[in-house]
């Protein structure tokens, strides 16, 4: 019987569990390499040739090229980890933060001053009309 | 003999360690929020503990996915802040308890917690923001420091009932310990927050809000929060509340509330603040 997920319908949340763990082992290591400065250098200097050292998926690869937050997430990213690929660029969390919500920096600062988003409408996956 | 005279909450955020490095405290947008941190400043003066029994997580720095400890204890005799990509805060190495920390250790295995022991580690932000909001900037930290990681990065954390019951087998680890020590336990991170994902920004103040009460004064309900509640209510990092239960369940059923705080935003985060004294302490 597969484990229970109670988590899933919560929208816009992906959540790092076991199986999300070992898809993206590999990914989040890579990651985590980024936190020497010589790998930081060796990465900005050829992204590609970087990440064929590492055994990830022809996706996460793509998406790490991207800086597709969302997909990285999808293909079992971890943010603690992805966070050293935004670090490494010079940004910060609340930059990967708005573009994974697809709001500009400045707007989704201006919620974050006005309170930040609200659980209303946020909980369940469905319960926002087309949202 | 030991024994836990007091807990303190806060949150980690780690912006907070950078306006605190970088000296902007007074800056319109962190002056509120240090303002609440004022009051523990001083009592922690007068208290002068001996021990900070300090429960964090730690944010892929000391731990990657290689292994991944659900309580670490930390009992080396000193800990170097951690260079999480920009080099280490400019903060004081902390310097730990290996004897009590042993003795900890020992004494929660026997009670069916079976901690990671940790001879060597860095500590990362969620270590050291919560010490310099109460210490501010000293050339030393003013008391020994035992570390004290909880994994909440993978799921599922530990819940917050087994929390809640290893903060009181911790309590009875202490206080079986010979030496006269005045030891403090420290739940850090929280509150609401989601780093991640289209829902990131999320801040939910009813739920924080209550959950301070809950944990002051009714900690049995507040233990019981099931971990998808806290996903769902306070945001996939949110789940780190489950930390303060265990400071929560090393101090008396009744206890005296000294501060609460509460304030949103640090970065991305709501940030909420408690000092709790136990009432049998001398």
């Amino acid at each position: 019987m597969p484990v229970k997920k109670p988590y899933d319908d919560i929208p816009g949340t992906t959540v790092f569990d076991a199986d999300r763990s070992r898809q993206g082992y590999h990914l989040n290591m890579f990651c985590m390499s980024l936190m020497k400065a010589p790998n930081r250098e060796r990465f900005r200097a050829g992204e590609r040739a970087y990440l064929d050292e590492w055994a990830m998926s022809e996706d996460q690869k793509q998406a790490v090229l991207d800086r597709d937050y969302n997909r990285m997430l999808s293909l079992g990213g971890n943010i603690y980890f992805l966070a050293k690929i935004f670090s490494s660029d010079g940004l910060s969390f609340q930059h990967a933060a708005a573009t994974m919500t697809g709001q500009s920096q400045a707007d989704y600062a201006a919620m974050m001053l006005a309170g930040g988003r609200s659980p209303e409408g946020n909980r369940y996956k469905g319960e926002k009309q087309g949202g | 003999m030991a024994r836990i005279t007091a807990g303190v909450a806060t949150s980690h955020v780690p912006a907070i360690g950078a306006a605190i490095d970088l000296g902007k405290t007074r800056d319109p947008y962190w002056q509120p929020l240090f303002a609440g941190y004022d009051f523990v400043k001083q009592w922690i003066a007068n208290e002068k503990p001996d021990v900070v029994f300090l429960v964090y997580n730690d944010h892929a720095t000391a731990f990657d996915l290689n292994f991944i400890p659900t309580f670490a204890i930390g009992c080396a005799e000193r800990f170097q802040p951690a260079d999480e990509g920009w080099g280490p805060r400019p903060v004081p190495e902390v310097i730990g308890h290996p004897v009590l920390a042993a003795h900890i250790a020992q004494s929660l295995i026997e009670s069916d917690f079976d901690l990671t022991i940790v001879n060597r580690m860095d500590v990362d932000h969620g270590l050291t923001v919560p010490l310099s909001l109460m210490f501010g900037q000293p050339d030393a930290w003013p008391c020994r420091v035992i570390p004290f990681a909880v994994n909440v990065v993978q799921y599922p954390a530990p819940s917050g009932k087994r929390c809640y019951a290893l903060g009181k087998a911790l309590r009875a680890a202490v206080e079986s310990f010979d030496e006269d020590l005045n030891v403090q336990v420290w739940g850090t991170g929280g509150m609401s927050h989601q780093l991640q994902g289209p829902r990131a920004g999320l801040i939910n103040k009813e739920f924080d809000n209550a959950f301070l009460e809950k944990l002051v004064n009714d900690p049995d309900s507040a233990a019981a929060i099931p971990l998808v509640e806290y996903l769902r209510e306070a945001g996939s990092e949110g789940v780190e509340l489950v930390m303060w239960l265990i400071m929560r369940g090393a101090l008396d059923a009744r206890v005296l509330e000294r501060k609460r705080f509460y304030h949103v935003p640090a970065s991305n985060t709501a940030v909420g603040h408690l000092v709790l004294e136990n009432m049998s302490a001398p």
